[in-house]
């Protein structure tokens, strides 16, 4: 069996554990409400204030996913596969605490992953990354790991 | 009300149906702020070798949540979620989202439990297959500590 040439360049192995800048994002009541509006989820946890004061969360919070409104800030390290076309594969979440309108969300992103597969596409790098959101107290409230399929 | 000693192994989670329209696209597109014109621009996405706009792999995302934080109601807590963008699914269609119960222990002092998820097409081709792990209330663990 031929061995294809490596497309996992220098750049992409030296990128991978390097943590991006923070962005820090203040969440906003009605930035919560437009994101549950469009994926179309009624929760009244998400939008009715006098509601959600009555359950355990003492008010309003954001959906699980509304974190994919905060990008991380610039990249320290370029990490650019050689190969230009883009599908996202798939995210893997852990959530540890709510987010509440007047959070104050740092994200921060690293490179964690870089693989090359062949498949359907031809050549592929599999570039998995993970993001990471801490609240003003500095509790992690979530991780994602995502996967961008270059091909 | 969903308590951990109701759940079985084995059992379905109640199904979620969606019909996402392009207008959700364009909707969801600014809430996330992911503007890739595949989403929204046919002619791009035909000159991207699609058969026309497709739904964005991350709001499939977001109702494989909602499959989920509808079961268990407000006393529950995702823990963890993930999905696979397998397949492409197009504005227009039914999406209906499903899950089974695959799991349930105690770690420490949460009850929880383990489902496989995942989205079918109209054609039930499942496009999107994951996992997701919840908390939930127990009738022997006096305060809620999912």
């Amino acid at each position: 069996m031929a061995t294809e040439p490596s497309l996992i360049t220098g750049q992409l192995i030296s990128a991978i554990g390097v943590e991006s800048e923070p962005a820090v994002y203040e969440v906003e009541k009605g930035a919560i409400l437009r994101f549950a509006e469009a994926i179309g989820d009624p929760n009244p946890l998400y939008r009715d204030e006098v509601r959600a004061r009555h359950t355990r969360h003492g008010g309003i919070i954001a959906p699980p996913t509304f974190f994919r409104a905060m990008r991380p800030g610039p990249a320290r390290a370029e990490a650019q596969s050689p190969l230009k076309r883009i599908l996202d594969g798939g995210s893997e979440w852990e959530f540890h605490e709510p987010v509440r309108p007047g959070d104050r969300i740092t994200v921060t992103q690293a490179l964690v992953d870089a693989a090359q597969r062949s498949g359907r596409l031809g050549p592929m790098v599999i570039l998995t990354w993970e993001s990471r959101y801490a609240n003003q107290l500095g509790q992690l409230v979530a991780v994602q790991r995502t996967t961008s399929i270059t091909y | 009300m969903l308590y951990w000693e109701d759940v079985k192994e084995g059992m379905e989670v109640p199904p979620l149906v969606k019909h996402p329209s392009s207008q959700q696209l364009v909707k969801y597109a600014g809430a996330s702020g992911d503007f890739y014109q595949i989403h929204y621009d046919v002619e791009f996405a035909r000159r991207n070798g699609l058969p026309g706009v497709i739904v964005h792999g991350a709001l499939k995302n977001a109702f494989l949540a909602q499959l989920m934080t509808d079961w268990i109601g407000e006393h529950g807590a995702l823990r963890k979620l993930s999905c696979q963008y397998r397949g492409m699914d197009v504005p227009g269609d039914t999406l209906t989202c499903k899950g089974t119960v695959t799991r349930k222990y105690q770690e420490g002092d949460r009850y929880l439990v383990e489902c496989d998820i995942w989205l079918e097409n109209g054609k039930g081709e499942r496009t999107t297959p994951g996992s997701a792990t919840v908390g939930l209330p127990s009738r022997t663990a006096a305060p809620v500590t999912a």
